[in-house]
C-alpha cells in the first residue's frame, strides 16, 4: 500500500512546492483535464493493490478464523468465559471449577474457549494473546487462543458495557508445564466455596473490582444453564440444559 | 401530570452537572440577552426563523453546525483531560459523568455538527451552482432545519433537565434498553436522533428532487460541477440509509417505552439486528458526510490552482462506485460479532475495494495541483493538509478492513484514531474549507485570511498530536472509552493527546476570532464583484449576497466550468434586454412551529408526559393542515423590482475594483493559454 500512499506525500509536497501561485517559471496549463495513461494508472494502479490483498485477505481471515481450532492434533483446554457486570468467570469443565477474574493455562497448549454474557454486550480480548470476539446473552462465541510462551498477559472486556467498565478485567497466566497449571488447579480445589445455582445468582449482580474467587466445584451444565435461561422466561437457571449448542 | 420529571431532574447533584447546566442556560441567556441588546427580534423572527430562502436556510444551518462544534470539542477536551490525569486515579470525571461525555460527543459531532454543516453549505451552494432559484421544496427545506434544531435543542436540554445516555453515540441494546438503562438519558438520545433524523430524510429527498428538476438550461447532468454531483449522491444516500436509522431507533424506543421485546436479551430479542440496521445507516452516514466535503475540495482544488479539475468523469464515477459501495460493507463494524470466515471476508473484500475510487480521487485532485498556480488562501491549505492527512486514515482503515487485524484493533482507540483521522481532515477540513470559501458568497465580505491560516496551523498540528498517540495506544491494547486506567505506560501518550486537544482548541479559538475580525473589517474586505476567487462555478455568477431570486435571468449552461467558460466567452454579467416576474416563497412560521413542536414531542416522550406528547403531535398535524390549505405561499417580485436590484448591483459592479485574483500570477488571461495543446 505504500506504493499508493509515499507518492501521494511526494506528490502533495513537490507540486505545492513546484506550482505555488508565485513560481513564475513552472509550466502553467490551465486547461489540462485529462490525460488517458493517467486515468488508467490511477485505477489500475490501486485496483491492483487491492485485488492482491483480496486475495490474501480471503486466506488469512480463514486461517485466522477465532472458530477454528488452533491444531485439531491437540487436545485443548476447555474453559467457558461468562461475562458478568463487571467481571468475567471463567468456568473449567474438564477441572470441575470455576474462577472469577483470572485464567489459568498451560503456555504450548491450545485454550478453546465458548464464550457468553449474562447482562450487556461485551467483548472478550486478551491483547498480547489474540483477537477478541464480542460475548452475548443467550448466545455462544467461540475463541481460540495458544500462549507460544509461559507469561502473565492482561485480559479485559473491550466493550463498553456501563459504569464499572474500565476495571472489567482480568489475569490471564500461561503456566511453564503442564504440572504448573496441574498444582494451580489443585489450589482452586482446596477452595471451600462452590459455584452452584444460589451463588451463582449473587456473583452475577453487578459489582466492581471483584479479587480473584476459586469455586472448587460447579453445577453441571451451568454455562449452558446461562444461555437457555434466556431463552425461557428468564427463570430457567436451575433447570438443567447440558450438552446443547444454542445459538450455534 | 408530569410523568416521571421531578425536581431531582436538576443538576444539583454535582459540581460537574451544575457547571454544564450553567454554561447552557447562560449561553442560552446570552443569545437572548443579544437579540434583545441589537434590538433584533424583528430581523431574527421576520427575516429569518420565518424564511424560507434557501441560503438564509444555508446560513442557520452553518450557525446551529458552528454551536454545536463548540459544545462537542468541551466534550472531547473534557475527555481529553481526564484520560490523561486517569492513571491509578479517578480523574475529575466520575465514570456516570465521563460516560454521557463520551456519547453526547459522538452524537453532535455526527448528528448535529456534521449533518447541520453539511446540510448548510448544501442549501446555501448547491442552488445557486446549478443556477437555480431555490431548492424544489423550499417548505419542506425549512421544516428540516427545524426538525435538526429541535434534535440538537433536545440534546442540549439534556444537560440541564436528567441526564443524556451514557450507551455511546450507537446507542448498542441491550445496554441502551430499559432493563439496564431505566433513565432518561437513552430515551434523550433516541428521540433526538429520530427527530432530526426526519430532517435528514426529506433533506435528502429535497435536494435530489432539485438537483434532477431545478437545473438551469444547458446543465446536462455530465456539465454539473463536482460539489453538485457529490450532493446528488449524498441525497440518494441519505435517502435509501435514513430510514434504517429511524427504524433501528424506533424498534429500540418502542421496546423502551412499551416493553417489547425486538432487542433485548429475553424474551426472542435479539441485538444483533439493531446492529446491522444501526450500521446498515451508519456506514452509509460516513460517505452522506464525506462526499460533499469531497465536492468542497474538488471546487477549492480547481480554482485555487486556476486550472480546470482534473479527470472530472473519473471524479464523478468514483463518487457513483463509493456511493454504491457504501451499502456493501456494513458488517466490517461487526467482524467480531462472530460471523463466519466467509462473511467477513466478502465485507472485508468489499471495504478494501472502496479505497480504489478513493485512491482515484485522490490523485485527481493532487494532478489538478500539478502545473496550476496554486494561491494558498485558508481554503486551499485545509485542502492541502486533508490530501496528506487523509491518506494515513485510509491506509489504518485499510488495515482495520481485514478481519484478521481487526480482531486485535476493534474497540481499541486505533479505532478511534482511524475514524477521527478520516472525519476530522475529510470532513471537517472540507466543511471549513467550504466555509471560508463561499463565506464571501453568503455575506459580501471575505473572511480574515491570517486567522484561518492561524486556524488551519492549529487544527493539523493539534489533530497529528491528538491522534497519532491514540493509533499507538491502539496497538499497546488500550481499549476505547476508559474512563481510568493503570497502565502507566499508555498515559505518557494521553498526555500528548490532550496537548493534541488544547492545540484544536486554539484553531477554534483562532475560528473564532476570525469571524469577530472579519466582522468588524469587514469594510476592507468587501467583494462587491460577486467573484472574489475567480471562480468557476455558476454560483460565483450571482451577487455577494445573492439576491433572494439569486439569477434574474436563469443562465445558459455551456460547460462544466459554467461561469468560467462565459467570463473567457465575454458573456458573463450581460444585461438581460427584459426582466421577468419571479414567484418566490412567502415567509412562513409553520416550519419553525412544527420544529419547536417536534422539541416539545420529544421532550414530553423523555419524560413520559403522554397529555404533552399528544398535544405537541396534534399542533404538528394542525400545522401542517393549515399549510396544505394555503394556497397562497408565494409572492411575485415583479419584473420592475427585479430590474432595479440587478441595476443596483451593475453599478455596484461598474466602481468596484477588479478582485485581486483577477489580476494574481495565474489569472488566465491570453498569456497563459498558449501554454496548453
Amino acid at each position: 500500500m505504500m506504493i499508493v500512499i509515499v507518492p501521494v506525500f511526494i506528490m502533495a509536497a513537490l507540486f505545492t512546492w513546484r506550482y505555488r501561485g508565485t513560481n513564475r517559471n513552472a509550466r502553467y496549463a490551465p486547461n489540462l483535464a485529462y490525460y488517458w495513461p493517467v486515468e488508467i494508472l490511477i485505477w489500475g494502479v490501486p485496483a491492483g493493490i487491492i485485488f492482491w490483498l483480496g486475495l490474501h485477505l480471503w486466506s488469512a481471515t480463514h486461517r485466522l478464523d477465532p472458530y477454528k481450532p488452533i491444531d485439531p492434533e491437540v487436545p485443548p483446554l476447555r474453559v467457558e468465559a461468562v461475562a458478568q457486570d463487571w467481571k468475567w468467570l471463567f468456568i473449567y469443565p474438564e477441572q470441575d471449577i470455576a474462577v472469577v477474574n483470572e485464567l489459568v493455562f498451560p503456555a504450548g497448549r491450545p485454550l478453546a474457549l465458548r464464550i457468553t454474557s449474562d447482562t450487556v454486550m461485551n467483548s472478550f480480548m486478551i491483547p498480547g494473546l489474540g483477537g477478541q470476539i464480542y460475548a452475548m446473552a443467550g448466545m455462544q462465541t467461540r475463541l481460540h487462543l495458544l500462549a507460544d510462551e509461559p507469561g502473565e498477559f492482561w485480559g479485559r472486556n473491550v466493550q463498553y458495557s456501563g459504569r464499572g467498565f474500565a476495571d472489567q478485567q482480568f489475569r490471564a497466566i500461561a503456566t511453564t508445564t503442564e504440572g504448573e497449571f496441574g498444582a494451580w488447579v489443585e489450589k482452586v480445589k482446596a477452595s471451600t466455596q462452590m459455584l452452584d445455582a444460589t451463588t451463582y445468582e449473587q456473583l452475577a449482580k453487578p459489582s466492581v473490582k471483584v479479587p480473584v474467587t476459586y469455586y472448587s466445584g460447579v453445577q453441571p451444565g451451568l454455562f449452558d444453564s446461562i444461555i437457555a435461561k434466556w431463552h425461557g422466561d428468564g427463570n430457567h437457571l436451575h433447570a438443567q440444559v447440558t450438552g446443547t449448542e444454542q445459538a450455534r | 401530570m408530569l410523568g416521571r420529571l421531578t425536581i431531582d431532574a436538576l443538576p444539583f447533584y454535582s459540581a460537574i452537572a451544575a457547571g454544564g447546566a450553567a454554561v447552557t442556560v447562560l449561553g442560552a441567556l446570552s443569545v437572548v440577552g443579544l437579540i434583545t441588546y441589537f434590538r433584533a427580534w424583528r430581523i431574527v423572527l421576520f427575516d429569518w426563523v420565518s424564511s424560507l430562502d434557501h441560503k438564509k436556510i444555508g446560513i442557520m444551518y452553518v450557525m446551529l453546525a458552528l454551536v454545536m462544534l463548540m459544545r462537542g470539542f468541551i466534550d472531547a477536551a473534557m475527555m481529553r483531560s481526564q484520560q490523561a490525569i486517569a492513571f491509578r486515579s479517578d480523574g475529575y470525571l466520575p465514570a456516570e459523568h465521563f460516560d454521557q461525555i463520551f456519547s453526547s460527543h459522538g452524537t453532535i459531532m455526527i448528528f448535529f455538527m456534521a449533518m447541520p454543516f453539511l446540510s448548510g453549505l448544501i442549501n446555501h451552494i448547491m442552488p445557486q451552482q446549478i443556477g437555480a432559484r431555490d431548492v424544489a421544496f423550499p417548505f419542506m427545506n425549512a421544516v428540516s432545519l427545524w426538525l435538526t434544531a429541535a434534535g440538537a435543542g433536545l440534546v442540549l436540554i439534556s444537560l440541564v433537565i436528567g441526564k443524556f445516555s451514557t450507551a455511546g453515540w450507537t446507542g448498542y441494546p441491550p445496554y441502551s434498553g430499559i432493563e439496564y438503562n431505566p433513565g432518561v438519558g437513552v430515551d434523550y438520545w433516541l428521540w433526538a436522533v429520530l427527530i432530526a433524523g426526519v430532517g435528514s430524510t426529506m433533506s435528502g429527498i429535497n435536494f435530489l428532487v432539485t438537483i434532477l428538476k431545478c437545473r438551469a438550461p444547458g446543465m446536462h447532468l455530465f456539465r454539473m460541477p463536482l460539489f453538485s454531483w457529490t450532493v446528488l449522491v449524498t441525497s440518494v444516500l441519505m435517502i435509501f440509509a435514513f430510514p434504517a436509522l429511524t427504524v433501528a431507533c424506533g424498534l429500540l424506543a418502542v421496546d423502551r417505552i412499551f416493553g417489547t421485546h425486538f432487542f433485548t436479551n429475553a424474551m426472542g430479542g435479539n441485538m444483533m439486528h439493531y446492529i446491522n440496521l444501526f450500521w446498515l445507516w451508519g456506514h452509509p452516514e460516513v460517505y452522506i458526510l464525506i462526499l460533499p466535503a469531497f465536492g468542497v475540495f474538488s471546487e477549492v482544488v480547481a480554482t485555487f490552482s486556476q486550472k480546470r479539475l482534473f479527470g472530472y468523469t473519473s471524479l464523478v464515477l468514483a463518487t457513483m462506485a463509493i456511493g454504491l459501495l457504501s451499502f456493501t460493507v456494513w458488517l466490517h463494524h461487526f467482524f467480531t460479532m462472530g460471523p463466519s470466515a466467509d462473511v467477513n471476508s466478502f465485507f472485508g473484500i468489499m471495504t478494501t475495494i472502496i479505497a480504489v475510487p478513493t485512491g482515484v480521487k485522490v490523485f485527481d485532485w493532487l494532478l489538478t495541483m500539478y502545473r496550476g498556480r496554486i494561491i494558498f488562501k485558508p481554503p486551499m491549505l485545509f485542502t492541502i493538509g486533508f490530501l496528506v492527512t487523509f491518506v494515513i486514515g485510509g491506509l489504518s482503515g485499510v488495515l482495520l478492513a481485514l478481519p484478521p487485524v481487526d480482531y486485535a484493533m476493534h474497540n481499541t482507540t486505533f479505532l478511534v484514531a482511524h475514524f477521527h483521522n478520516t472525519i476530522i481532515p475529510g470532513v471537517l477540513f472540507g466543511y471549513l474549507a467550504g466555509y471560508m470559501f463561499w463565506f464571501p458568497k453568503a455575506f459580501g465580505f471575505k473572511l480574515n485570511e491570517t486567522w484561518g491560516a492561524r486556524s488551519f496551523w492549529c487544527w493539523i498540528i493539534g489533530f497529528y498530536l491528538a491522534f497519532m498517540p491514540l493509533y499507538v495506544l491502539g496497538l499497546m491494547g488500550m481499549p476505547r472509552r476508559m474512563e481510568h486506567y493503570d497502565i502507566a505506560a499508555w498515559q505518557p501518550h494521553l498526555i500528548v493527546a490532550a496537548v493534541g486537544a488544547f492545540i484544536i482548541f486554539l484553531g477554534i479559538v483562532c475560528l473564532a476570532i476570525q469571524l469577530v475580525v472579519s466582522i468588524r473589517d469587514r469594510a476592507n474586505a468587501r467583494d462587491l464583484t460577486g467573484d472574489p476567487w475567480n471562480g468557476r462555478t455558476l454560483e460565483w455568477a450571482t451577487s455577494s449576497p445573492p439576491a433572494l431570486y439569486n439569477f434574474a435571468i436563469l443562465p445558459n449552461v455551456q460547460s462544466v466550468d459554467a461561469f468560467w467558460d462565459m467570463k473567457h466567452r465575454g458573456v458573463a454579467y450581460q444585461r438581460p434586454e427584459r426582466y421577468v416576474d419571479i414567484a418566490l416563497p412567502k415567509n412562513t412560521f409553520i416550519p419553525a412551529t412544527v420544529g419547536g413542536a417536534a422539541f416539545v414531542f420529544g421532550f414530553a416522550v423523555v419524560w413520559y408526559i403522554w397529555w404533552l406528547a399528544a398535544v405537541a403531535f396534534a399542533v404538528i398535524l394542525v400545522a401542517i393542515i393549515i399549510r396544505s390549505s394555503d394556497d397562497e405561499t408565494e409572492v411575485i417580485l415583479p419584473a420592475i423590482e427585479v430590474k432595479a436590484i440587478e441595476e443596483a448591483r451593475f453599478r455596484e459592479m461598474e466602481a468596484a475594483s477588479k478582485n485581486e485574483m483577477a489580476s494574481d500570477p495565474g489569472f488566465a488571461g491570453e498569456s497563459v493559454l498558449e501554454a496548453t495543446s
